[in-house]
């Protein structure tokens, strides 16, 4: 059949126009944002919005490279792409340059680079490449220890760099783990561990225990069958005990001061809108103020006037909540969500496992991006410095986003050549 | 090797997408649409007002006098964020306050805000600010704004005048105009005129960045506007006049009302003791309102308007007047009287007996008056002693007693004629002419003030009919108010009756044996009575009323010296010598005029 050769034909050009339209969006918004002067050109390559136009073309470009390379060249240099990059971050981590106390950047003359995004398209590759090959089985513990030191050891480095946000990007591959059949307990667990960590700063710890061993009881004594194993209820109220106490010690001990206060700041243990809530408080006022219809395209004044810190990059959702109002923004999120959604239902549809595991790794990096940057945005989540996808200045953060996401789309262009 | 399925799981996935993004749209819903403080605290941040204070009136007398204006205080203000590298010994040398104070008034500043300016130093003078002005460069974050203090020409008037001070919390709450710091009239012509007096002040929006930067006005000026100057006001005193006034009353307690019958223009009106209002002004305001509101004397309160007395024999002229209207009398009527062993009420003059209404009112005479009142409740076409009341009390009204005048009048008080109602409450209604027969000579429940003796002497003067007194003569572009108070308001008594009460008025200068005979001058054509209240406080208050020429009215005049004795004492000569000063320009009677001016009746008092 031609239709199999056909690039043009078979690429997902939904995918491509959701892409198309966040990129311009993010591209608009920052011109909103950051614009002072009206004389100056949208191209103007002293302002940002003017260098992200240009950014915007090397990425397009990057992406027409991405999708002439040959399918299975990612597939077949998976390994040699992660540990290329792994090589990197420890580069980085003895030659890199340190902005804003993460020492995460490469200078190239005038051009800084951030390796740490890069790592997670390599990261996603590699994580494919393992647990797609034919023989791989779920079951054993050998293919569950590889599969998470692959994706934990980029974590470590970058969290090495002091760029706690970057690194925790890489939980987010737990989705894709579940997807290909890891217990759903991870899951679970995951969630009971959140819950146990907000409860034991809230409420307390020695509350939480008492609270746990009343439950435990209150479990042995209404069900029989709860009865039978109550070794192992007494087992988790011991563990989920220890736990509890290891919280207190690792928020007070092993967080640095300022994630300690963004967390109780969030979680509302800490009331200070001048001091460490300046960027929140700021920006749910940038993003409150813009009610139901926003207050138009350069109308916003909170983010003109910079009184929201990073309104360009990390906090530019809260030029889309001021300018555009609650249509806007939850326009904004349903087409993130329309991309969630359809690389999912394009994972689903790939003959090899190589490339549905990569696009759920797409999936859930992106998908975490969303959720951590518009939430702190919101006062949803701690403030943790990653882009949104595709709208945040920055080349290095656009490049990666697009590698990442063309690679798929590139592999999905290319399924029925699949065997 | 057989692979599980876990394709399901996609719907696990899906619905973790969605749950997590839907739960965002609800809370932006929730920041955006339904909380409306976010957009509040969005302007506060963005949007800085710049307020341009406008002028306050001027206030000028009758005669074009300049006797109230502006001048430039300085106030120094700060943002506490844009203080940089600040020389705290030399800013605090020059402007003469030690660090203590410094640090205090800039923790307050704080507290209030680190980006909108407020008020570090208030109302630097002139002199003051001259000493900063060149170095102002160097104190990055302070400024000066200029805002207008009151001012006077001549310190009289207080009363009247009233003063201007910060809006209270009151203020603020009731009229949205005002906003902390503002002036507003606290007081007298100040307060009543308040919203001709400030004008409109000028709001310009301006937008800035975090770093408090201009960036430009807000929605192209469309909420600016400019400050209109506050309307000038010409009162119908007579700066002169009242000076006067306040000087002949000094050291004395009591007050002075001075009308124009013909237009009922207050041409004085002073109340002593008094104060200058310069001490009202500026730093010092508190402590000597303070100082002021807790003196014995109570200065601060307006007796012309505040002081109700039992009028006396003052009174025994009005129930002349209903009397003839009635018919109960006529002025050739007589009655006789027994000097001192007169009953129900005796006689403290000793006189020719019987005698008739002239002769009645030159001396004052007790049982003339007590028959003349028992005639009109007994007046059988009256309909009974009751319903005669009702008609002389509303006749009586009728002058402008037991109301207030409803002007420009600040703080009048009403005064009381009692009602047939009330006599029926305190008597359970068995009452006659002789229950209430202390009213026929003006004692007893009525209470009248100052500037309704002086209206009673302008109705008079009028033979029946008065405007109601009043201070605004003119305002710029403002005449529905001033034609407001051009209303006549006739009384029940026809013109006919008041020729025997002027008559007998002229005589108590002009007859050898009336009572204000020793101040009579020929040239004035003075005409007045006397009347001496007694008070169970201590000695008699002193009571005066009076208005010239005879002839052609000019001016009406009511004196009360509390404590006085008797009226021909200090209030006829009082009145008097103010009819002079006004009639002629200067005073002759030099001697007369010390022994008034020297006259202290407080320290005497307390001795």
């Amino acid at each position: 059949m031609t239709k199999r050769g056909n690039i043009i034909a078979n690429t997902d050009w939904i995918t491509v126009g959701l892409y198309l339209l966040l990129v311009i969006g993010g591209w608009f918004t920052i011109y909103s944002a950051s614009f002072d002067n009206p004389s100056v050109s949208m191209f103007d390559l002293s302002e940002r919005f003017g260098k992200q136009a240009l950014w915007i073309a090397l990425a397009l470009l990057l992406a027409f490279v991405i999708m002439i390379i040959d399918a299975k060249f990612f597939s077949a240099f998976a390994w040699w792409i992660y540990f290329f990059i792994v090589f990197v971050l420890i580069g980085v981590l003895l030659f890199g340059k340190t902005v804003a106390g993460s020492k995460s950047w490469f200078q190239i003359g005038s051009f800084a680079i951030q390796p740490a995004e890069f790592a997670k398209f390599a990261t996603a590759l590699a994580l494919a490449k393992y647990l797609g090959k034919l023989n791989v089985n779920m079951g054993l513990l050998k293919t569950k220890l590889v599969a998470i030191t692959i994706i934990m050891f980029p974590s470590l480095l970058i969290l090495l760099q002091n760029d706690t946000g970057s690194a925790l990007v890489y939980f987010s591959f737990i989705l894709v783990l579940y997807r290909e059949g890891f217990s759903g307990i991870f899951i679970v667990l995951g969630l009971v561990v959140a819950a146990l960590f907000i409860l034991t700063l809230l409420i307390g710890k020695l509350y939480l225990i008492s609270g746990l061993a009343l439950l435990a009881l209150l479990v042995i004594w209404v069900s029989k069958k709860a009865r039978k194993s109550y070794k192992t209820i007494i087992l988790l109220f011991a563990l989920s005990s220890m736990f509890v106490f290891s919280v207190h010690f690792a928020f007070e001990e092993v967080l640095q001061p300022h994630q300690r206060n963004r967390i109780k700041i969030l979680l509302g243990m800490m009331h200070d809108p001048r001091g460490v809530g300046y960027n929140v408080n700021q920006s749910k006022i940038a993003i409150g103020s813009g009610g139901l219809t926003g207050k138009g395209f350069k109308q916003g004044m909170l983010t003109r006037y910079h009184f929201v810190p990073e309104q360009s990059t990390d906090f530019i959702f809260c030029t889309v909540g001021e300018e555009r109002g609650f249509i806007g923004s939850s326009l904004l999120l349903l087409t993130f969500l329309a991309l969630l959604i359809r690389l999912v239902f394009l994972a689903e549809r790939q003959r090899s496992a190589f490339s549905r595991i990569y696009g759920y790794g797409v999936a859930s990096v992106l998908f975490f991006h969303i959720a951590v940057n518009v939430g702190m945005t919101i006062g949803l989540m701690p403030v943790v410095g990653i882009p949104l996808p595709f709208f945040s200045y920055g080349g290095s953060s656009l490049w990666a986003f697009t590698i990442l996401l063309f690679i798929f789309i590139k592999q999905d262009a290319n399924r029925l050549n699949v065997l | 090797m057989y692979k599980k399925d876990y394709s399901s799981r996609k719907y696990v996935i899906i619905f973790i997408f969605s749950m997590i993004l839907i739960l965002f749209i609800v809370k932006l819903y929730y920041l955006q649409v339904v909380e409306n403080k976010y957009s509040t605290s969005a302007k506060n941040l963005v949007i800085r007002t710049v307020t341009e204070y406008p002028m306050r009136g001027l206030i000028y007398d009758r005669n074009g006098k300049l006797i109230v204006y502006n001048d430039a205080v300085y106030d120094l203000m700060v943002i506490p964020r844009q203080i940089k590298n600040l020389d705290t010994n030399e800013f605090c040398t020059l402007l003469n306050i030690d660090t203590v104070y410094f640090k205090k008034r800039l923790k307050k500043a704080i507290h209030y805000s680190r980006y909108k300016p407020s008020v570090f130093i208030k109302q630097l003078s002139k002199d003051e600010y001259a000493k900063i002005e060149d170095k102002m460069y160097k104190f990055k974050g302070f400024f000066v704004q200029r805002r207008a203090l009151r001012k006077y020409t001549t310190p009289i008037a207080g009363h009247l005048l009233g003063s201007v001070g910060e809006v209270n919390q009151r203020d603020l709450k009731r009229d949205s105009y005002y906003r902390s710091g503002d002036y507003i009239g606290k007081s007298g012509i100040e307060r009543f005129y308040e919203k001709l007096l400030r004008g409109t002040k000028g709001t310009t929006m301006i937008q800035v960045d975090v770093h408090n930067r201009n960036k430009g006005s807000y929605q192209n000026g469309k909420y600016d506007t400019l400050a209109v100057s506050g309307k000038n006001l010409t009162l119908s005193i007579d700066a002169d006049l009242q000076a006067y006034g306040e000087r002949l009353m000094q050291n004395k307690v009591g007050s002075i009302v001075v009308i124009e019958p013909k237009s009922g223009d207050i041409l004085a009106m002073v109340s002593s003791p008094g104060f200058d209002l310069n001490l009202l002004i500026g730093r010092s305001r508190s402590k000597n309102y303070t100082r002021l509101r807790n003196d014995s004397l109570k200065p601060l309160m307006n007796r012309a308007v505040m002081g109700a007395y039992p009028p006396g024999s003052t009174f025994k002229m009005i129930n002349a007047l209903v009397a003839l209207q009635e018919h109960a009398i006529t002025p050739n009527t007589k009655f006789t009287c027994q000097g001192p062993e007169s009953r129900p009420i005796k006689c403290t003059h000793h006189h020719k007996t019987p005698l008739a209404l002239n002769e009645a009112i030159k001396q004052s005479c007790n049982p003339y008056f007590w028959n003349t009142f028992k005639s009109l409740l007994n007046k059988p076409s009256l309909g009974g002693t009751h319903n005669a009341y009702e008609k002389w009390y509303n006749d009586v009204r009728s002058f402008g007693f037991g109301q207030k005048f409803n002007t420009d009048i600040p703080f009048e008080l009403k005064g009381n004629i009692p009602s047939r109602a009330y006599f029926d409450k305190v008597y359970r209604g068995s009452w006659n002419a002789l229950t209430v027969r202390s009213l026929a000579i003006g004692q007893g429940e009525i209470l009248v003030t100052p500037i309704q003796l002086a209206n009673l002497v302008a109705i008079i003067a009028n033979k029946g009919y008065y405007y109601p007194p009043h201070f605004l003569k003119q305002a710029d572009g403002e005449d529905s108010i001033v034609a407001k108070f051009k209303t006549k308001v006739t009384t029940v008594v026809k013109p006919q009756y008041f020729d025997v009460v002027q008559h007998a008025m002229r005589d108590v200068f002009a007859m050898e044996h009336g009572t204000a005979h020793y101040y009579e001058v020929d040239s004035l054509q003075q005409c007045g009575k006397t009347g001496t209240v007694q008070n169970p406080h201590g000695e008699d208050h002193s009571l005066f009323i009076a208005f010239a020429p005879y002839k052609d009215p000019k001016i009406a005049v009511s004196v009360v010296v509390e404590n006085g004795g008797y009226g021909s004492k200090w209030a006829a000569p009082i009145a008097s010598l103010l009819m002079e000063k006004y009639l002629t320009g200067k005073i002759k009677r030099k001697r007369l005029e010390k022994r008034i001016l020297n006259g202290d009746l407080i320290h005497h008092k307390k001795k």
